[in-house]
This record gives C-alpha cells, sequence and structure tokens, in this order.
C-alpha cells in the first residue's frame, strides 16, 4: 500500500513538473493542477496510512489515524482548487489580450524596449 | 482577559473586515469606500506602535486562538521583529494608498490605453470589461479621469486582504498557518497585480502567478516532511523536536528545511529565483509596486523567523544548515541584481532591479548572522522598503510628465515641474544608493563594519562597495538623462504636470527614511534588541510553549 501511494505520488508529479514546464498556458494550467493532487496526497498520506480506525475520541476504537492531516489537507484542497479556478480565468484573459495562448505571448513590436 | 490582551490579533482582523465591509459597500460612493479604507490603513500604525510598545521590553506576546493550548492550536506571537515588520507595512500601507487615491492612471507605459494593434484576425477581443480602458472603471463617469483605485473594481478590497495575508505572515507561530497567509497575500497581489488590465501587465502577471504555485505546491511539500517526521507544525514545538530528530531522519528534515527555504526564497526573489521580479513590479500600476516593495521582505522575514527557530546553534541535524547557502548566494544576487540595474531600459524596470539589489543586501546580512549583522538587515529593511516605493511613486509621475516616452531612458522633453522631480529623484537615488547622510549609508556601513568577523570578508567588502559605486553611476545616469539631457517638446500639452496627489506621498516616504536617518540611535538599538532576541531562540520557544522547558 505504502509503495502504491509513493508511486502515485511520484508520477502525478513527474507529469505535473512536464506539463507546468510546456510552452502553453493550457498544458500548464494542468500541470499545476497535478502539482497539487500530489501533494494533497503527499499531505494526506503523511499522517501514516491507518485503515478502518477513526481519527476523533471514541470508546470502542483500539488505534487512531491521525485527524490534523486530514485537517490541512481539506485547507490545501481548497485553497489549491481556488488558485486553479484563478489561473485558468488568467489564461483565457491571456489569451484574449494576447491574441495567443503562448506563456510568453506573442511578440508586439510597441511592446519592445519595455 | 482586558482588551489589551486581544492587541495581537488585532492588525490581522482589522484589514479583514475592512476588506468585508469594502465588498459589501461596493455600489456606495467612491468618497466612502476611500475614507473606510484609509481610515483602516492608518488604524494599523498606532496598532504596530502599541504592539511595539509592548514587545520592546523583550516579552513575546503570544495570542492563543481559541484559547487553545500551544503546540495543539494555533498562536499568534507578537514579539520584537513581528512589530517592527507591522509598523514597515502599515507606514508602507498608507502612503502607497495615498498615491493609489490621489494619483491619475492614465498615460503609464504598460498600460496602453490604444487597441491592442497586434490582434491577430479571427481571436476574440477582449471584451470592455475585462480588458483595456483606463476609462473603464465603473466608479468613473465617462470623460474624467481615473485615479488608480477606480481603474477596475474592488482595488481597496485586495488592498486590505493584502494588508490582512501580510500582517497575519508577520505575527503567526504556526508554519501551516504560515502557508494559508501566504495564499492569502499572495492571491490579493495577484488581483492587485492585474488590476487595471492591460496586455504586458496579463503577460507578467501570468509568469508571476504560476511561478507563485509552484512554490506554494512546494511549500506543502516541505511543511509535509516536517509534519511526518515531527508530528507537530507550531514553530516552537518544531524547534523542539527537530533538535531532538534521531539520525536516521537527519537527511530527511535537512531536505525538507532546504526545501522551505526555496520557497522564501522564491518569495524574496533570492538568486536563482529573482527572475520572475523585474517584469511583475515594473508592469505593476505605482501604488502596486510600491506596496509590493514589502512582499519580498516577506520571504526575507520567514527565512529570518524559521530559521532561527529551527536552524540555530544547537538545532541537531540542522544546525547552522544555510550557513553554507545564505550569504554566498546573497552575494551573487547582489552582482546580478546591480548589473540589472546598470542594464536597465527604463526607470521602472530600474527599480525593480534595485529591490532585488536591496534583497540581496538584506539576506547577506541576515546570512552572516552575527548580532551585528542581523541588526544592521533590521534597520536596513524598513529603509529599503520606503525608498524603492518611493522610487516606484517617483516613476510614475516622471513617466506621466514625458509623454510618449513615458519612463524609458531616451533623452526627451524638458518635463514640467522638473525642479520638484528632480529633487525628490536625487534624494531617493541618495537614499537607494546608500550614499551619506541618509539610512541607505548607515544601513551598508552597519552592514560592513558586522563583516568585519567574517569569513566572507573580503568578499562581502570588496561586493557591497563595489555594487554600491555601480548603483551611484546607474542613478546617475538615469537622473542626468532623465532631468538635464531634455529638449523642447513638440507638444507640451501631452506632458502632465505632477499633481500634489502624486508627490505628497513620495516626500513622505522619504521623510520616513530621514526619520530614521535622524532618529539612527533609537531605531538601530531597537534593531540591535530584536537580532539580540532573535539569537536566543529559547525565550520565543518558552514564551509560546509555557514554562514546560
Amino acid at each position: 500500500m505504502e509503495a502504491l501511494i509513493a508511486v502515485v505520488i511520484g508520477v502525478l508529479t513527474a507529469g505535473g513538473v512536464f506539463l507546468a514546464l510546456r510552452g502553453q498556458t493550457f498544458p500548464v494550467v494542468l500541470g499545476l493542477t497535478l502539482l497539487s493532487y500530489a501533494v494533497n496526497l503527499f499531505l494526506f498520506i503523511m499522517g501514516r496510512l491507518a485503515i478502518g480506525v477513526p481519527p476523533v475520541i471514541s470508546a470502542a476504537a483500539e488505534a487512531y489515524t491521525d485527524p490534523l492531516p486530514q485537517a490541512l489537507v481539506l485547507t490545501a484542497i481548497v485553497i489549491s482548487f481556488g488558485m486553479t479556478a484563478f489561473v485558468i480565468v488568467l489564461a483565457l484573459k491571456a489569451r484574449g489580450e494576447l491574441g495567443n495562448d503562448h506563456v510568453d505571448g506573442l511578440q508586439h513590436e510597441e511592446d519592445r524596449d519595455r | 482577559m482586558s482588551l489589551f490582551d486581544h492587541l495581537p490579533i488585532l492588525p490581522v482582523v482589522l484589514p479583514l473586515f475592512a476588506g468585508i465591509l469594502l465588498l459589501a459597500l461596493r455600489n456606495r460612493s467612491l468618497a466612502l469606500q476611500r475614507g473606510v479604507s484609509l481610515l483602516a490603513t492608518l488604524a494599523l500604525v498606532p496598532l504596530a506602535l502599541a504592539l511595539i510598545g509592548m514587545a520592546s521590553d523583550g516579552s513575546h506576546l503570544v495570542y492563543k486562538l481559541g484559547n487553545w493550548v500551544a503546540p495543539y492550536g494555533i498562536v499568534l506571537v507578537a514579539d520584537r521583529l513581528a512589530a517592527w515588520m507591522l509598523l514597515t507595512t502599515a507606514l508602507l500601507a498608507v502612503f502607497a494608498l495615498l498615491y493609489a487615491v490621489g494619483a491619475p492612471s492614465d498615460g503609464t507605459s504598460s498600460h496602453s490605453t490604444k487597441p491592442a494593434s497586434g490582434q491577430v484576425a479571427g481571436y476574440p477581443q477582449p471584451s470592455p470589461q475585462m480588458g483595456e480602458g483606463a476609462n473603464a472603471g465603473p466608479l468613473c463617469p465617462p470623460g474624467c479621469k481615473p485615479n488608480y483605485d477606480q481603474n477596475g473594481r474592488h482595488f481597496h478590497v485586495l488592498f486590505q486582504l493584502q494588508l490582512f495575508g501580510l500582517n497575519g505572515a508577520f505575527l503567526t507561530g504556526d508554519l501551516f498557518n504560515l502557508f494559508v497567509f501566504f495564499e492569502i497575500l499572495l492571491l490579493a497581489s495577484y488581483g492587485l497585480l492585474l488590476h487595471g488590465g492591460g496586455r504586458l501587465r496579463v503577460k507578467a502577471g501570468l509568469h508571476y502567478v504560476v511561478i507563485n504555485l509552484v512554490g506554494s505546491t512546494l511549500f506543502l511539500f516541505a511543511v509535509g516532511t516536517l509534519y511526518g517526521v515531527t508530528g507537530t507544525l507550531n514553530m516552537a514545538d518544531l524547534a523542539v523536536k527537530l533538535a531532538a530528530t534521531p539520525a536516521e531522519h537527519a537527511a530527511l528534515v535537512q531536505s525538507a528545511a532546504l526545501l522551505l527555504f526555496s520557497v522564501f526564497a522564491l518569495k524574496a526573489a533570492l538568486l536563482p529565483l529573482y527572475l520572475w521580479l523585474p517584469a511583475a513590479y515594473a508592469h505593476a500600476s505605482a501604488p502596486v509596486a510600491a506596496l509590493f516593495a514589502i512582499m519580498t521582505k516577506v520571504g526575507a522575514y520567514s527565512i529570518l523567523r524559521v530559521y532561527s527557530l529551527i536552524a540555530g546553534d544547537s538545532a541537531g541535524p540542522l544546525t547552522q544548515l544555510l550557513d553554507a547557502w545564505l550569504a554566498p548566494l546573497a552575494l551573487v544576487t547582489l552582482v546580478l541584481g546591480m548589473l540589472g540595474v546598470i542594464a536597465s531600459t527604463a526607470l521602472r524596470q530600474q527599480a525593480a532591479y534595485l529591490v532585488v539589489v536591496s534583497i540581496g543586501s538584506l539576506l547577506l546580512a541576515f546570512g552572516l548572522g552575527s548580532a551585528d549583522a542581523l541588526a544592521a538587515g533590521l534597520y536596513y529593511l524598513p529603509h529599503t522598503t520606503f525608498a524603492s516605493a518611493a522610487l516606484f511613486l517617483l516613476a510614475d509621475s516622471i513617466s506621466r510628465a514625458r509623454g510618449e516616452l513615458a519612463d524609458r531612458f531616451e533623452s526627451g522633453p524638458a518635463m514640467p515641474g522638473a525642479r520638484v522631480m528632480g529633487g525628490l529623484f536625487f534624494v531617493v537615488a541618495v537614499a537607494l544608493a546608500g550614499l551619506p547622510p541618509l539610512s541607505g549609508f548607515l544601513g551598508k556601513f552597519m552592514l560592513l563594519k558586522a563583516a568585519l568577523d567574517s569569513a566572507l570578508l573580503a568578499w562581502v567588502w570588496s561586493i557591497v562597495l563595489i555594487t554600491g559605486l555601480l548603483g551611484v553611476i546607474a542613478l546617475a545616469r538615469s537622473g542626468s538623462l532623465l532631468f538635464y539631457r531634455t529638449h523642447s517638446a513638440h507638444d507640451p500639452a501631452s506632458l502632465l504636470r505632477p499633481t500634489t496627489g502624486t508627490l505628497a506621498p513620495v516626500a513622505g516616504l522619504l521623510l520616513l527614511v530621514v526619520g530614521m536617518t535622524i532618529w539612527a540611535g533609537p531605531v538601530s538599538d531597537y534593531a540591535a534588541d530584536t537580532a539580540a532576541q532573535l539569537r536566543a531562540p529559547q525565550q520565543y520557544i518558552e514564551a509560546v510553549l509555557g514554562t514546560r522547558q
């Protein structure tokens, strides 16, 4: 189980880094999304993998899972969701203003020397 | 609990509530919105002064949110350093906001009001709400000249939320909470950077947003690893747990701590992670660029706060972790930033590179690590913040007074109001170049003196002095080109005379610099006390965790 999770995080991160280095905004946004999935998963399992045990105090429980990473990852998910929404809108706006979807934009004559 | 016990949280909640209130007032009169925003920003100054007064006896004011005991709940900690940063932020914000309210925003170089001539046929044109348009501000009736805060919607809301994030980041004592406040200040800064729109600004904004999102991801990886090893995120508790890290986890916590350092270095714009800064700062509107002068200092602050706690003299596997990295990287940043200053082709670009230079000097002081060097850095920090902000604001007035040429370094028409602006430019240049008699000189002098017993002595002295000389040359060249090598204008009507509203905030910021010079004694004493407090992290840990040490 640990190995599987580690491989999943590794693949997500590698895919995220690869896509984030592309030259067009849409793959970059996808790359950032994959990176945030990877880090959310990573944060979640930092409380260690525990199956079928409660996170809060219960009389019948024999062991507990760490509840804090679950709270952290919830915060991280909300933030990364908001940031992804923002960067998508920004990419669309850049596409509209720059006339193309390259991350460096189209070179305009009047933009030189600035 | 008396009201004074709640003082540490007031600088955090005041801008938050002001921002929410401004959101509710968004359809009310402009005067009301400006009044609320200015009042909320001005109120931060006495709050910060009160915190300085309470922290100056060396105590740590610990505010337990929800009254949860320290390692379990989130704490805010106001010590000398936090109060110092709060005061710097509050003073800077007041003048940046005054400029945003008082200065007309048209005629800036990055915010072209002309439609994009290079639009490719068939691609959608930007709609008026989204795109260009100095006159698209909903608060400004047709025909009026919009000020910066009318140049788009929600300027004041974003401004207050930016202050919320900044103040929170300075006060929090919890690493994950620091991440959250970083995200708040970044999200507000994205909005502010893009405020007003414009093609170049969107392009610079996209780079800024993407690189900061990657930085946030790395921050979470580092925080996750530290939590996985130690089981805590409270910085004081983290310091205790990390010092007792078993040997088999030493490499893990070292890599996590260095990952965290690279995130802070990205925010602080340390080499090689400064490349996002010049474009973003040069294309932001002037009051936003001025406020952003504190943003890189958040990264420097975080390095100082976190590593003085977790990588001090007796920190187990992390002992003196940054010594091998911080000072050498800062020196190279100083050199490359100064080369950027010399090679700049426009005044705002030069101002942005001067921010890189200042972060090089600042982190050099923090990297040397001795009490004297820290004190020099802490004295230099507000000085460079105010002076860089003043240059960004002044560059905006200059570019408006030069018509089509804007702030480019080309021989141009004689500016209206050149005497006043030239005088202000002279003072800013003296402050930024670190010449006597202003506080930049004192800060540099303290830094050079503190480097005397450092192993890097030869490097520090030669690089700081040579880059200082290059800075003098570059600024003297810019000033003589902008103010002396002029010819008569063909169309003087297009040159806008600077108004009191645009020059008063610049003068105000410069008065702060002059004040730091006149009262250099008490200010540097405070900085020295702060440095001593940072060199004794045990006090912080005991204050946060109680006396169980």
